[in-house]
């Protein structure tokens, strides 16, 4: 396990270097930039402002600038020495390009942890749903029960987010006003944006969970316990249960993956003042600093998860071996 | 190698642990949204767009950053929201010297800072010197070039700069003089805008001694932003919202009614209608897009009224075939624009058929350009030497042109009905091409394109807001058009100061523009907003600038009254709102006294 560890962190490293490097250069790639605009700044405007945001420098002091550890301006280590170290790899993205009177943590620090109460609830959410329905359906094949289960799920599935969104907000904001439309601030404006976050990853864990305890179901040890006596409840429960889990816990680390994603286009129709909203905007507007600052926040975020969903599968069935990995 | 512990007893143990994790997730989930602060809701709440990008009147640009900006300071004058005219804000009077060149401002004795202090001459000096230096890297510093000295100042080296030499004086505490270089005929109109205002000198300095490394935005934050308008700001969170509540120490405090307004960042304008349709904002302003159209401009509430802007398809006048006039013209004279208003945009916007927008601009009355006619505009085509459908195979074939426009179901909508025209009039193939946001920008800046959708909008009620950007030397002339002509007219118009002469050579410059057509005007703009009908001194203008200051709301007796003396014969629309109104101490005290008694009563048109 401390092997499979040691090795997923140095795939990290490198993985989150890859991904600043390419983050910095594709950005820089595109064409225009952050001060560009269709009333064109005065040429002197336009070179003071690249003077304190450093677009000024040539693109490798900006590259080293920008990875870190070391600060390379005027403050930093061949300055003043008062902010000797900084850039991502210190865990300073630096001021925000367009939104001018915050930094790049600044706005990290405020949005993500909205995004990360979303995904997590939406997860919740999605598997609590999924696995009850799955199980439902399970319990007996073939039924009204199980049909509708089956109809519903495909029905999440082929629905995009955003369709379902509107359509939670046309029926429970509008015809049976009880939820707000948009917002953020308490409980109840977070019901409807992590529903529909959640249904379509609830419909793939339910025909998931379904998929996985009838085939467990159909199992010699299951047909050894129920010949024992044990209740259909306990079977169900108690010795299906865990060989259904697998394939969903796998999922796990794709749909939170999909549920980070997701939530772009949720925040934007709920006006959620997550980090998804400025994943597209500091693109678009070219916001060099902010757009890393994102990237490189998700690219963790993803990684992370899906170490996470590695280590939990390998507990959830010992015949895996970590170690063996490679 | 065998583990025994995990591979004996996983199942209870897994399932435990995740069961509490996923109970820990979403007890955690819903604490942490349900700790986010819980608010009243502000007496006021609108949105006008996405983030606002900066509370550094120095540093912000745009329209959304202008309403918050203007509600939290107040420059020397400001603009009547009625008339657009500059009347007094900060100062209470001013002489302008004969020549023109020296202006002298007496601040309101009463003017006060949002802690109290009060708001002095040397403030303005401070802060217009801060708006000048080259660091601040401000845009709109050029508009004060005509300073005496702000021109070598802003251009100086670091240690060349000396603001000692800028004509800016506080003469007294409440004196505030500035002389002029050159002749600034709307000098008055450039300072009703935003990035004039003072800026507390004490509170900024303090911040940056005690911070010296920071990005020097510190002061922004609502702990420590001192303004002197209507409100202060009380709360602010990024993306999400921004609290002004009404100053107790504003000079006219017992005209402002809302105590509190929110300003929301909303992304997206259907979230924004959705918004607005629940009663959860009062304010939206924003293009509808064109599928909501005819419902929307049905209720009494949507109100459009003509905007100082102008959508217009710059020409590359370097690129042949468009560097001939004569097929500029003929492009220009087959586009249908009234098909286009009343088909496609359908709010309201008017076609244009000159550069400025709704043909004129205060005393300001704009040449029309050569009427619609594909008829001539073939004749010009096949002059020309290019074949046309009538020409019957004679003449050399019209090459394919580009329409680029930005990224935008609207602006496709609107080329491909122009293209269309294009087809059938004179049979050009025109492709269309777009771009996001950025890319675009830049390529039409490199002048990488034939014809290129824009818009313009003015800061200022004033024809040479719009005609400056065609001078040769204009970074926002993009078409590669040069007229000697031209340039001197404008530099002349720039230096008149008697109104009817300086208009004559307004008029003769575009005259030229719209015989050489480096553009190609399509529509005028119209502002786009739904107003909660409760809503009172709301006023419509041309910058669609309402003044927060004066917003109050209706009670029942004069909300019905509006709705009667409205003869637009509207649908009703809710009017969500406090019933029994929210005025200003002065308006109740008006109301007080006309009644006689404690009885409220609404007031009509003249009282107020």
């Amino acid at each position: 396990m401390l092997r499979f560890l040691a090795r997923r962190a140095a795939w990290f490293a490198l993985t989150t270097w890859v991904v600043i490097t390419l983050a910095f250069f594709l950005l820089r790639a595109a064409p225009g930039g952050p001060f560009s605009s269709e009333r064109k700044l005065h040429p002197s405007v336009e070179a003071a402002l690249r003077e304190q945001y450093h677009l000024d420098w040539p693109l490798w002091k900006q590259y080293l600038h920008t990875l870190g550890p070391l600060n390379l301006d005027e403050r930093g280590w061949l300055g003043d020495g008062a902010d000797p170290f900084g850039g991502v790899l210190a865990g300073d993205f630096g001021p925000s390009m367009q939104h001018r009177d915050v930094s790049v943590n600044d706005v990290l620090a405020s949005s993500l942890p909205i995004s990360i109460t979303l995904g997590s609830l939406a997860l919740a959410l999605a598997l609590v749903l999924g696995l009850s329905a799955g199980v439902a359906s399970a319990h007996s094949p073939g039924s009204k029960l199980d049909q509708s289960v089956r109809a519903l799920a495909t029905g999440g599935l082929v629905l995009p987010n955003f369709v379902l969104a509107s359509l939670l907000v046309l029926v429970f904001a509008f015809w049976i006003p009880v939820l707000p439309v948009a917002g953020f601030g308490t409980p109840r404006h977070l019901v409807l944006p992590s529903l529909a976050l959640a249904l379509p990853f609830a419909a793939y864990i339910a025909r998931l969970s379904r998929a996985g305890l009838l085939e467990t179901l159909s199992k010699d040890y299951i047909r050894t316990a129920r010949a024992k006596g044990a209740s259909r409840a306990r079977i169900l429960w108690k010795h299906a249960m865990r060989g259904a889990l697998a394939p969903v816990v796998s999922y796990l680390g794709p749909a939170a993956a999909g549920v980070l994603t997701g939530s772009l286009v949720i925040e934007r129709i709920f006006a959620i003042p997550g980090a998804g909203t400025h994943f597209i905007a500091s693109a678009l507007n070219r916001d060099y600093t902010l757009a890393m600052g994102v990237t490189v926040v998700y690219a963790v975020l993803v990684f992370g998860f899906n170490t996470l969903v590695d280590v939990a599968y390998t507990l959830l069935d010992p015949r895996l071996d970590l170690e063996q990995e490679a | 190698m065998p583990r025994p512990m995990m591979a004996h007893a996983p199942a209870v143990w897994i399932r435990r642990t995740l069961a509490a994790l996923l109970v820990a997730l979403v007890v955690g989930a819903v604490l942490a949204s349900a700790l986010g602060t819980r608010r009243e809701r502000a007496d006021f709440v609108f949105t006008g767009g996405g983030e606002v990008r900066s509370l550094d009147p120095h540093a912000a640009t745009g329209i959304p950053e202008g309403r918050v900006i203007r509600a939290l300071f107040e420059g020397l004058v400001v603009r009547d929201p009625q008339t657009l005219a500059p009347a007094p804000g900060c100062a209470e009077t001013w002489e302008v010297s004969p020549d023109g060149r020296t202006y002298t401002f007496h601040l309101r004795p009463d003017a006060r800072w949002s802690n109290g202090d009060p708001v002095t001459a040397a403030d303005f000096v401070w802060s217009w010197t801060r708006l000048l230096e080259p660091r601040t890297a401000a845009e709109y510093a050029a508009q004060l070039w005509c300073v005496e000295g702000a021109r070598e100042f802003a251009s100086g080296g670091d240690g060349a700069r000396d603001p000692t030499l800028l004509g800016l004086r506080a003469l007294d505490e409440r004196t505030f003089e500035v002389r002029l270089a050159e002749v600034q005929p709307r000098f008055l109109d450039v300072l009703c805008f935003y990035a004039f205002v003072p800026l507390h000198r004490a509170s900024i300095e303090a911040l940056q001694a005690r911070h010296p490394t920071s990005w020097g935005t510190l002061w922004t934050r609502p702990e420590h932003l001192v303004s002197n308008g209507a409100y202060y700001l009380a709360e602010r969170r990024i993306h999400e919202r921004i609290r002004l509540a009404k100053s107790p120490h504003y000079w006219d405090a017992d005209g402002v009614a809302m105590r509190t307004i929110d300003v929301l960042a909303l992304e997206s304008w259907s979230s924004a209608l959705n918004l607005y349709l629940t009663g959860e904002i009062d304010w939206v302003d924003g293009a509808i897009p064109s599928n909501l159209v005819g419902q929307l401009t049905q209720r009494e509430d949507f109100r459009a009224t003509p905007y100082l802007g102008v959508y217009f398809y710059r020409v590359n006048t370097t690129r042949p075939p468009l560097d001939d006039v004569r097929v500029r013209q003929a492009l220009s004279r087959t586009v249908r624009r009234a098909e286009i208003t009343n088909k496609v945009l359908k709010a309201g916007q008017a076609p244009n058929h000159s550069f400025t927008p709704w043909g004129r601009i205060g005393d300001y009355v704009a040449p029309a350009m050569a009427p619609g006619d594909p008829a001539a505009a073939a004749s010009l085509l096949a002059a020309a030497g290019f074949a046309t459908p009538a020409s019957k195979g004679a003449g050399k074939p019209f090459p394919k042109l580009e329409l680029h426009f930005n990224s935008s179901e609207t602006h496709r909508a609107l080329a491909e009905v122009v293209a269309h025209h294009w087809k059938q009039a004179l049979g050009i193939d025109a492709k269309l091409r777009n771009q996001e946001w950025k890319a675009f920008l830049s390529a039409q800046s490199s002048l990488d394109y034939d014809l290129s959708r824009s818009s313009w909008i003015g800061d200022y009620a004033d024809p040479g807001n719009f005609l400056e950007i065609w001078t040769s030397d204009s970074p926002n002339n993009r078409t590669g058009w040069k007229n000697a002509r031209y340039d001197e007219l404008i530099a002349r118009a720039r230096g008149t100061l008697v109104g009817a002469q300086r208009n004559a050579l307004y008029r003769e410059a575009e005259q030229i523009l719209l015989n050489e057509l480096p553009c190609i005007p399509i529509y005028s703009y119209v502002s786009q907003n739904l107003v909660n009908p409760r809503l009172g001194g709301f006023d419509d203008n041309a910058l669609n600038e309402p003044s927060l200051s004066r917003l109050y709301w209706r009670d029942g007796v004069e909300l019905d009254a509006a709705r009667k003396a409205d003869k637009r014969g509207k649908k009703r629309a809710p009017a969500p709102g406090p019933i029994n109104g929210l005025r200003s101490p002065r308006m109740d005290a008006l109301l007080f006294d006309a009644s006689g008694g404690a009885q409220g009563r609404p007031l009509n048109e003249e009282q107020r």
